[in-house]
């Protein structure tokens, strides 16, 4: 086996150091009945050339990156500078542990202390930590963090809240006693400020609302924090898609921010590994959960880095930790902490800006044949466009062309009807748009004239 | 005594301040293409919403983020440099081809919402790598959408809770032996189960008779790691699977030991219920400094119904959907399907070894822990001598006297040219050295490795203070973690 670095030779002396006779022997604490006495049913040892094969072969039938797509709704599709993988394919950083000894990780530690100073330039909070699993985890950790830092136990959500973090957060919210309470929406995709205001009790530990949120809308944040705050409760935002921070004012007035940074440079991948990343103020860094870098010096006065604030942490504080989280998302955070070096304070903006520019010219266009959902409030780069047809059809046919439309929204919320949320960002061609446009009005061209000759039949 | 270190040396390392410290106004790493639509007005499109300033981020050219990141790369011990026998950590070797197919164009670049007639690729990987994972721990059916092992043991106990409620009573408390990994406890607590615990007996082995006696109708199950965190195979494992069933309760392994059991014995045949897996120990996948994990659950037929939602299945005309039709279901623990880009890494990993490869792994793990064991016994406390499967471990017992404790041996040790042990860990044994050499080393790296555990003990007998103060040869000495805690700065701030 290629991985394995012993001859023959090696394993007898081993074996003969340690007194036994054979390997076996090794394996006698296991009683026998359960030993293993028949190979795994899986298939032989493959070559480094089969194993390419294989997934070039599930790349093929994956769409090859052949496609030009539409589809944003969490997973962002944003050109990823080459030194990203490059830097992350040493394998100082590929393949380190958690840096506990900080002796020999300065180099994971000082990169994490700068990816959690840019988190907080960018998200306009204190304090950032080192990652979460990924935006939907974020969240349900940061809304447990407001519970524990109220004493209260009740959440209002927005319906705009993408809908998978919606289930992520019921499915941790079940068990602790959490009692989740929904906000719907308005006509300008903003959540509805009276309902969630009366959805509010002094049992509610906090609000959650994303910005943009999953139709790209855009939150009045300012309103909702006095809302929030004027009955005692925390506001917890959540940020889906990074790279709106290069030109929408972040949410400031929010007392937690849980973050996705995939859009930063991390691969689609078919949904993960992403970025989790929560935020917020000072004074509430004790209840964060999640690694912390912290800055210190060493016995001759030296910057160093090490992990710290550990006693929140599960490995010292076991069932009365801030969570169970151990392993994050460090290599993950590296690939972000490139991506926000390499456009840094001017290019982030001007990436914004084109994803903004692009969006709004796509949506005026689909305007101009189907409906566009929720124009009166800002949006950042997905709008609601809504069709006569299904959109399902439509997709099929734009498939054909080698696009992938809009997400269709039937399934997460069925009130909208024929609607599909479609995003477009710095790489989404002006050409791709026309194409994709020009199809959605060839349908609504079809289904306006199999009316009209539907009137005609009943005129005739 | 001039202790002889063989494995390292001393060589220049570049120095490299914050990014921050580097930027100035009018450097760039960037180049966006023409815009192809019309400008906008950002002020009028986005109104209040518009932001107007970055603050200090930073502004820096290509060249000096290459430099950058590549300096500080250099202060990192890794596994591709040298033996790293964090114990219960599995820091084996990761297979570069594993990189390379994740980089696959459809494979790194599929989004998860894209349709699934241009999904079966991916769709594929999911369904392979979970049968082949089911066929490895012997159990009947699998998730994978948990992100990491604490996230797994949070999907197996919701699993265990639904499956109580499902009989009518969810039960009240867990069974979490004083051996065990501090995300479990920290789970149950999440889970809203009461943790209680249960001692060990002698041996290091789950009490039998204080199981026995612990057990009754309010434990919903024990959550056992097999082998324990002392490397110990819990020998009595069909005794413990006998008397939680027989009060109705499960058997939750944590599958962090795996690396001592793949191709040997499978927990599904001893009795497990649930049991999560570390893709990034056992299968492989870098940890890339902390993470990203993957945790998959694995569980008895009986679970099945409350698997996290959506579960691939196939179609009738042999295509594979997902379905989000399981109304039993515990729900949704992460986003889209898990962390992907991992399954790809394992199941290449799997494909590199076949099933004689990762029988011959974990033999050559548990035999190096074995050669180590033999090789330290003497110079160092074993306080269990009950036989070691993939990690041994060992406590500052005889270096105590001198006044070491395990930290400054491991700290010493990095001086040799090694990455330390884990310290301190498990609880049950005071002043812990816990080694797992994992089946990536080689006789000459464990000899290495050996010959410098017993020139460290030379030194506490001669020199203990130089033990004390070590490390030596690092950039920077041992850091003030009080202070760092007192008074947290947690993000680079510019000077007033």
């Amino acid at each position: 086996m290629r991985y394995l670095p012993k001859s023959p030779a090696d394993r007898e002396a081993m074996l003969k150091a340690i007194g036994l006779r054979s390997v076996d022997d090794l394996f006698a604490p296991i009683p026998a009945e359960y030993r293993l006495t028949r190979d795994l049913n899986i298939p032989r040892q493959m070559a480094e050339s089969e194993i390419v094969d294989f997934f070039r072969q599930r790349s093929r039938e994956n769409g090859d990156g052949g496609y030009t797509s539409f589809l944003g709704a969490g997973a962002y599709s944003h050109y990823r500078p080459v030194v990203i993988d490059s830097l992350i394919s040493r394998g100082e950083f590929l393949t380190a542990y958690t840096p506990y000894q900080a002796e020999i990780s300065q180099g994971t530690l000082q990169s994490i202390f700068e990816f959690q100073t840019m988190i907080c330039e960018l998200t306009g909070m204190e304090v950032a930590n080192a990652s979460m699993y990924d935006g939907s985890t974020a969240a349900a950790e940061a809304v447990m963090m407001a519970v524990r830092l109220t004493g209260r136990r009740s959440v209002v959500v927005a319906r705009s809240l993408h809908p998978e973090y919606r289930e992520v957060l019921a499915t941790y919210a079940t068990h602790q006693g959490m009692p989740l309470s929904v906000a719907g929406f308005r006509d300008d995709g903003r959540v509805n400020l009276s309902e969630l205001e009366k959805s509010i009790t002094p049992e509610t530990a906090c609000v959650l609302v994303q910005s943009p949120n999953f139709f790209g809308t855009i939150e009045d944040v300012a309103a909702v924090a006095e809302i929030a705050h004027k009955h005692g409760a925390m506001l917890v935002v959540s940020i889906a898609e990074a790279v709106s921070l290069g030109i929408v004012e972040p949410p400031r007035h929010a007392d937690v921010i849980a973050m996705e940074a995939q859009s930063f440079g991390v691969p689609l991948g078919f949904g993960g590994p992403y970025c989790g990343v929560i935020a917020t103020r000072e004074k509430y860094v004790r209840q964060m959960p999640g690694r912390l870098v912290g800055q210190t010096v060493d016995k001759q006065g030296r910057r160093g880095f090490v992990l710290t604030l550990a006693t929140r942490e599960q490995h010292i504080r076991r069932e009365k930790a801030t969570s169970n989280i151990c392993t994050n998302q460090a290599l993950v955070a590296l690939m972000v902490n490139i991506f926000m070096t390499v456009y840094g304070k001017v290019g982030l903006k001007e990436l914004a800006k084109q994803n903004l520019a692009k969006t709004a010219y796509a949506a005026a266009q689909f305007a101009k044949h189907g409906k566009a959902l929720f124009a009166a409030a800002p949006r950042f780069n997905e709008f609601v466009v809504q069709t006569s047809e299904d959109p399902d059809a439509i997709n099929s046919r734009l498939l054909g062309h080698k696009i992938v439309g809009g997400l269709p929204l039937k399934k997460f919320y069925p009130e909208l009807g024929n609607a599909a949320l479609w995003c477009c960002t710095e790489l989404t061609t002006r050409s791709a748009i026309d194409t994709a446009v020009g199809l959605v009005a060839e349908s609504e061209r079809s289904v306006r004239s199999s009316k009209e000759e539907d009137v005609e039949e009943v005129a005739r | 005594m001039k202790p002889v270190i063989r494995k390292a040396t001393l060589q220049v390392n570049q120095n490299e301040g914050l990014i921050f410290e580097k930027s100035s106004a009018g450097k760039a790493a960037w180049k966006l293409p023409p815009l192809d639509v019309p400008e906008v007005d950002t002020a009028q499109l986005l109104g209040a919403s518009e932001r107007k300033d970055l603050g200090n981020m930073p502004e820096v050219s290509e060249i000096e983020i290459i430099r950058h990141f590549t300096r500080m790369s250099t202060w990192n011990y890794a596994i591709d440099l040298g033996m790293y026998p964090l114990g219960s950590c599995t820091m084996k070797y990761n297979p570069r081809v594993n990189e390379a197919v994740a980089r696959v164009e459809g494979i790194a670049n599929g989004h998860p919402y894209q349709p699934e007639k241009i999904s079966q690729g991916a769709l594929q990987i999911i369904k392979t790598l979970s049968e082949q994972l089911i066929e490895i721990t012997g159990m009947d059916a699998i998730t994978l959408q948990p992100a990491a092992g604490a996230h797994g043991e949070m999907t197996g106990l919701l699993m265990v809770r639904a499956y109580h409620e499902s009989k009518g009573n969810a039960r009240k408390k867990i069974l979490i032996p004083d051996s065990a990994h501090g995300t479990n406890p920290a789970t149950a607590a999440m889970v809203n189960y009461a943790v209680e615990n249960l001692k060990s007996d002698s041996r290091g082995m789950v009490d039998i008779a204080a199981l026995a006696a612990q057990m009754n109708e309010d434990v919903a199950a024990l959550m056992l790691t097999n082998p324990n965190t002392l490397g110990v195979f819990e020998q009595d494992i069909h005794k413990i699977a006998d008397i939680l069933h027989a009060k109705g309760g499960l058997l939750y392994m944590d599958g962090a030991n795996m690396n001592a059991l793949v191709g040997k014995v499978r927990p599904g045949d001893f009795g497990v219920d649930v049991m999560h897996l570390n893709l990034h120990k056992t299968f492989s996948t870098p940890h890339g400094g902390g993470g990203p994990g993957s945790g998959p659950v694995a569980i008895k037929k009986a679970l099945e119904p409350f698997l996290p939602k959506p579960v691939v299945t196939m179609k009738p005309d042999g295509t594979l959907a997902f379905d989000y039709d399981r109304p039993q279901s515990v729900g949704r623990v992460r986003s889209f399907y898990g962390n992907f880009g991992m399954f790809v890494r394992a199941l290449a990993y799997i494909q590199a070894n076949g099933p004689d490869g990762l029988r011959q792994t974990t033999e050559d793990a548990v035999l190096n822990a074995n050669y180590i064991r033999e090789g330290l016994e003497g110079t160092y406390d074993l306080p269990y001598s009950t036989p070691t499967m993939h990690e041994v471990v060992f406590s500052d017992k005889l270096q105590l006297k001198k006044g070491v404790r395990t930290m400054d041996i491991a700290k010493r040790l990095i001086d040799y040219g090694f990455h330390p042990y884990t310290t301190a860990f498990p609880l049950i044994v005071p002043g812990a050295l816990m080694i797992e050499p994992t089946e990536s080393e080689s006789k000459e790296e464990m000899d290495l490795f050996i010959d410098a555990m017993k020139s460290i003990a030379e030194e506490v007998e001669e020199d203990p203070q130089k033990v004390l103060d070590a490390p030596h040869s690092t950039r920077i000495s041992r850091l003030d973690e009080t202070a760092a805690a007192r008074k947290p700065v947690l993000r680079w701030k510019p000077a007033q």
